[in-house]
This record gives structure tokens, C-alpha cells and sequence, in this order.
């Protein structure tokens, strides 16, 4: 049998890598958007696990919503990168230093 | 019940894979592509667990829409692979000593200790009559009927953003302006009345 720690371990896995992923690529937006991407879908299955073991559907609906949310995250993040790229000719984050923080 | 097991572990392993490859590969064509692949195999584990409307949705939605959006996006720009890769031999100590000791501290919050079978034993595999899409349907459209209209909002909004963000205008591009559409005078803008010398008239095509 699958016990929800084995669920857990691996979405707590996938999370780190994405964690890692975003430490290795910090240069280079397109990748951390996907390692957020990464993240999100650690955090879907944590809810989809509970939801499945503690036999509740609000975890399913939970992770609804944060596909909802991450599709439009990822559509305005996109068009915010191809701004930047029109405007700057890269999209390295060391050169987007307008703002001076 | 063992074959279940094994689907997990090959599904679970695929997944880490590639989302290790995700993080590793130079090009990020690849990087999207072992993306695609990570999804793909935890939408089976979302239908191992019965949640097989997510797992088509994560397919369907996510993999088809969004990701080929990232491809999109990221086979359009001509980015510089080799100043972006700069920096990634000097981060990977950091990287994995914060990565192993974050793996660590997850691994002992949420190990079989405390989540274990028995404080959490796995629920009879579901009744085949019963439908995942239809239950799912139920909550959304009645529990849940503000948050969904609510996400519908945040969807437009992403739509509304998303293509104000990247239309350009262009001076070649013929548009119609609705401003100086609406304020035309009812006389002199719509016609122009030109005098000019009568034309005799000639009776060729009588029909």
C-alpha cells in the first residue's frame, strides 16, 4: 500500500529540486518561471494526496483554483518577458537593474 | 495491490527526473520539454490518487496551454545561452546545500513517522459508478460558486493584461480611432457635395 508519507516525500523532493533549479538558474527568467511552475505542481500534489487520504474534495477544488491562478501567472509573467526582451534585447536578471534595488 | 505501488515508484522517479534535467539542461527547449514530461507523469500519479478530472485537466490545460505557451516564448526570444549559463558552476554548492538541507527537514516533518498507514490508512479504491467530474462539478457549482466566478475574473483579467502588455502599434497599421469615429457632424463629414459641369447623357445598354 501508498502511504501519504511516500506522497509527501516526493512532492517535498520535487519542491527542493525546484529550489535548487531556481538557485542554478538565477540568471535567466524563462527557467525560474518554469522552476515556479515545478513548485506550484509540488504543492498540487500535497493537496491531491489529503485530499485523497483525509477523503475530501475540497483539496481537489483547492488545486482547481491554483491551476486557475498559475495559468494566468504564467500567461502575465510570458507577456511581461517579451516586453522586456523587446525593450532590452535579454532577459538576464543582472541586467534588469533599472530600478536599482 | 503491489502493481499499484510499482506504478508509483516509476511515476514518482520519471517526475524527479525530469524535473532534475529540467533544472540541469543548457538549452531551455529541452528544459520545457522534460517540463512537459514531469507534468505528464504526475497527472498519472493525480489518477493514481482518484483524482482523475485534475490529471486530464493538468494534461489538457496545463501541458497544452501553458506549456506550449513557455515554448512558444521561449523558442521566439534570441537569448544568449552562454551569459546565462555563467554563473551556474559558482551557485551549485550553495544550491545543493540548501536544497539537501531543505530535502532533509521536509523529508523529517512529513516522513512515514507522523503520516504513516496507520494514522493514515489509504481508503477503499472508490466505487467505479462514482465519477470524479461530476462530484467535483457539484462543489464547484454550488459550494464553491463565488471562487469560481471569482477565478473567472482573474482569467479575463490575465487575457486583458496579457494582450495590452504585448500589442504594439505600429504607424503602418491601419486602425479606426473611435474617438474621432464618434464626433462626426451629421452634414459636412459624412458628404461632400462637389459642383461640377453636367454630363450629357448617352443611352448605350438599355435593358
Amino acid at each position: 500500500m501508498i502511504a501519504l508519507s511516500d506522497y509527501l516525500v516526493f512532492s517535498g523532493l520535487l519542491f527542493s529540486i525546484a529550489v535548487a533549479g531556481i538557485f542554478l538558474n538565477r540568471k535567466n527568467v524563462i527557467l525560474l518561471l518554469m522552476c515556479i511552475e515545478l513548485m506550484l505542481l509540488a504543492v498540487n500534489v500535497n493537496f491531491i494526496a489529503f485530499s485523497h487520504f483525509l477523503d475530501d474534495m475540497a483539496g481537489q477544488v483547492f488545486v482547481f483554483f491554483i491551476l486557475t491562478v498559475a495559468a494566468a501567472e504564467a500567461a502575465i509573467g510570458l507577456a511581461i518577458l517579451v516586453v522586456l526582451f523587446r525593450k532590452r534585447r535579454t532577459i538576464n536578471v543582472e541586467d534588469l537593474d533599472a530600478l536599482k534595488g | 495491490m503491489g502493481f499499484e505501488k510499482f506504478l508509483f515508484y516509476v511515476f514518482a522517479l520519471i517526475t524527479l527526473w525530469a524535473s532534475g534535467m529540467v533544472i540541469t539542461r543548457r538549452n531551455p527547449v529541452h528544459s520545457v520539454l522534460f517540463l512537459v514530461l514531469a507534468f505528464v507523469t504526475s497527472a498519472a500519479l493525480w489518477i493514481l490518487l482518484e483524482a482523475e478530472f485534475l490529471g486530464i485537466v493538468l494534461v489538457l490545460v496545463y501541458v497544452g496551454a501553458v506549456m506550449v505557451l513557455f515554448l512558444f516564448v521561449v523558442m521566439m526570444l534570441d537569448i544568449d545561452l552562454a551569459a546565462l549559463r555563467a554563473g551556474f558552476i559558482r551557485y551549485l554548492p550553495l544550491g545543493a546545500i540548501v536544497t539537501l538541507v531543505m530535502a532533509i527537514e521536509i523529508f523529517l516533518v512529513v516522513g512515514s513517522e507522523t503520516f504513516n498507514l496507520s494514522a493514515f490508512p489509504a481508503p477503499d479504491a472508490a466505487d467505479s459508478s462514482l465519477n470524479n467530474t461530476r462530484e467535483l462539478g457539484l462543489l464547484l457549482y454550488t459550494v464553491y460558486l463565488y471562487p469560481v466566478e471569482i477565478a473567472a475574473v482573474i482569467l479575463l483579467v490575465a487575457i486583458v493584461a496579457a494582450i495590452r502588455l504585448t500589442l504594439r502599434r505600429r504607424p503602418e497599421n491601419k486602425y479606426i480611432d473611435p474617438a474621432r469615429q464618434v464626433l462626426v457632424k451629421k452634414g459636412i463629414d459624412r458628404i461632400r457635395i462637389v459642383k461640377m459641369a453636367s454630363e450629357p447623357f448617352e443611352k448605350e445598354d438599355s435593358a
